[in-house]
């Protein structure tokens, strides 16, 4: 472990009866850098976000994570606990707020930086009003960065797939994160709106200075912003390294592809 | 048509968004202070009665229509917020100590009911409040020593250190204030963390708690404050009627709470006032039409349960966003017209997750 890591897995297994989802899956993640988790459908990656997110327990292993006080056992963790860590994540198929407005989405977002409790929220005291107000400036922040303004009132059940994942993603921002979940980001998008998130991915790194761990498939995004990538296949780690050398990795082409005796059995006999 | 352009924060926390508010609500204020003085005795006790059930009302409606948690036995908080008022009254407490009691032992007791919720969702969790509900109603039929059983406990009229307000202009005003303090409670919360998280909630579990909402305190401070305000409508209503029996606190009631929540819409707190008019004015107006329909069935006993089944059934159907659901739409309609279509407030059916407010 380095002294920038922020988010570091050792040996992690989950077994779901006799399914071992995830078997021992060690990585770093080290701040400022954009890490993906790649593989076929089924070879663990969404269980190592529920992981980390402790929606559930690994049967072994454990992640450790660089929070505001220093480094923590998120295992040890309860699940709402994640968030007020600086852990934010969206879902791979889309968890908003449906009847609520794009900014009420935002403004939940925000709820573990709230400094009023029930009886002034109850009574709606100036110290509640003023918290109120400040949080809504810091929303409008991600609004204006994810140039949400057309949406901010719409209700989210009435809102196209497209912009619902940027919601979903601005919602993840308003957590103010140190570290940003993306389960599949680009999935259900459209060319011209994957860039779009590409450049959003880059900007968060960049500008926000967010670290971003990843789950994605389409490969030209990945290449183009991930630093790292790791290729998992039935719950084991294949590859760990650049894009480049991960895609070029002969274990990668062999998981999604299937390998050359594969082939040749099913060419036609002559 | 009316724009708002909003130029600071301020405008979107403001309880009156707008002149049009401030004017309405004005008006009806005006009208509610000025009802003893307009109404005549009969009319004046049925808004008592809609302003104690709109009370009531907007306890389900915090819990069912804005934290997604079905309650099957609601009469019950309104059964013990009744008996506590009745029994520390007759003691000699004053009425508002006795009311904030009351409120607390039902808030207490919803605590108690609200821990299933936390591992129950949906059709069991309504089970669970179910059972519940039978529960209370037996206790308050068997614990003779303190609730008289099923003979019943008499209530007196609301007194405060020997001055006792036994008139029904007086006892109006105090539903009244109870039902605006409620109501501004309400809208507080809504527009605070607080009511976020309980909406949160309802929409997406799994996404409220990596937004780092912790489920079990806010499910249970949703029961909580649901029973508080249906204990606190228990209250008033022992008042109101003067005589407590444990079958005024069955099914059938916490049924009618349902309704009243349903039909006035989910979700919404005109509905819990909306809802409440619907179920006062409801049984006036089937009596009224009793006379106009044969006989054979005009004058069947089932004539209520089989009206109120109909008009649940009938609203679910075609507007199941409820009476404040249908005021969205005309008042839109008369927003825009001649430009309203038909269409504009149709869901889009795919991606919707929630199932529990549709």
């Amino acid at each position: 472990m380095t002294p920038d890591t922020l988010l570091s897995a050792r040996n992690l297994s989950v077994r779901f009866g006799g399914v071992l989802a995830v078997n021992d899956v060690s990585f770093d993640v080290r701040a400022g850098e954009v890490f993906t988790l790649i593989g076929p459908n089924g070879a663990g990656k969404t269980t190592v976000f529920n992981l980390i997110s402790r929606i559930y327990q690994p049967t072994s292993g454990e992640i450790d994570f660089a929070g505001p006080q220093g480094m923590v056992r998120l295992t040890q963790q309860a699940p709402h606990q994640v968030a007020s860590l600086g852990i934010a994540r969206t879902f791979q198929n889309i968890e908003l707020f449906e009847h609520a407005s794009v900014l009420h989405n935002l403004l939940v977002g925000h709820h573990t930086h709230r400094r009023t409790g029930f009886w002034s929220d109850l009574l709606f005291t100036p110290a509640a009003r003023a918290a109120e107000l400040a949080t809504r400036e810091r929303v409008e922040r991600v609004i204006d960065f994810l140039d949400l303004q057309h949406h901010r009132e719409s209700l989210v059940a009435g809102l196209p797939y497209g912009v619902r994942k940027v919601v979903e993603l601005a919602r993840a921002l308003c957590t103010e994160p140190r570290l940003l979940l993306l389960d599949e980001p680009s999935s259900g998008l459209n060319v011209e709106e994957t860039d779009d998130m590409a450049f959003w991915i880059q900007d968060i790194v960049h500008e926000l200075g967010i670290t971003v761990l990843m789950v994605e498939h389409d490969m030209s995004l990945v290449s183009r912003v991930s630093d790292r990538v790791l290729a998992m296949n039935q719950g084991q780690v294949l590859a760990m390294g650049t894009p480049a050398e991960v895609q070029g990795d002969a274990k990668v082409a062999e998981a999604y592809l299937g390998s050359i005796d594969d082939v040749a059995s099913l060419r036609r006999q002559p | 048509m009316r724009f708002i352009f909003k130029t600071s924060y301020e405008q979107d926390i403001r309880l009156a968004k707008h002149g049009g508010h401030l004017f309405w609500y004005g008006l009806l204020a005006v009208g509610l202070v000025l009802a003893p003085w307009l109404l005549p005795e009969y009319w004046l006790a049925q808004l008592t009665f809609v302003l104690i059930y709109a009370i009531a009302g907007l306890g389900l409606m915090l819990l069912a229509g804005f934290t997604g948690q079905f309650s099957l036995g609601h009469a019950a908080f309104l059964g013990v917020g009744a008996y506590a008022q009745a029994i520390l009254t007759n003691a000699g407490w004053p009425f508002p100590l006795a009311m904030v009691c009351a409120a607390l032992l039902a808030a207490a007791v919803g605590v108690v009911v609200g821990l299933p919720a936390l591992r129950v969702k949906g059709i069991y969790l309504g089970i669970a409040t179910l059972a519940f509900g039978f529960i209370v109603e037996e206790v308050l039929a068997r614990w003779e020593s303190l609730t008289g059983g099923n003979a019943g406990l008499m209530a007196g009229p609301p007194a405060l250190f020997g001055w006792t307000i036994d008139s029904n202009a007086g006892f109006y005003a105090i539903c009244l204030v109870t039902a605006v303090l409620a109501t501004l409670g309400t809208l507080n919360l809504l527009r605070t963390p607080t009511g976020r998280a309980f909406i949160a909630i309802r929409d997406s579990e799994i996404s409220a708690q990596s937004m780092g909402i912790h489920l079990a305190r806010y499910k249970t401070l949703a029961f909580a404050l649901s029973a508080a305000l249906a204990g606190l409508a228990g209250a008033l209503y022992a008042h109101k009627l003067q005589f407590l029996s444990p079958d005024q606190f069955n099914i059938l009631q916490s049924i009618d709470l349902l309704l009243l929540v349903v039909i006035g819409g989910l979700g919404s707190v005109h509905g819990a006032f909306l809802g409440a008019i619907f179920l006062i004015a409801m049984p006036q107006l089937i009596s009224l039409g009793k006379d106009y329909l044969p006989e054979a069935i005009g004058q069947a006993p089932g004539l209520q349960a089989v009206v109120y089944g109909a008009v649940l059934i009938a609203f679910v159907l075609f507007e199941p966003m409820g009476l404040y659901g249908r005021w969205l739409k005309v008042r839109t309609w008369l927003q825009l017209f001649p430009f309203y279509r038909q269409g504009m407030f149709k869901r889009q059916k795919s991606f919707q997750k929630s199932d529990r407010l549709k």
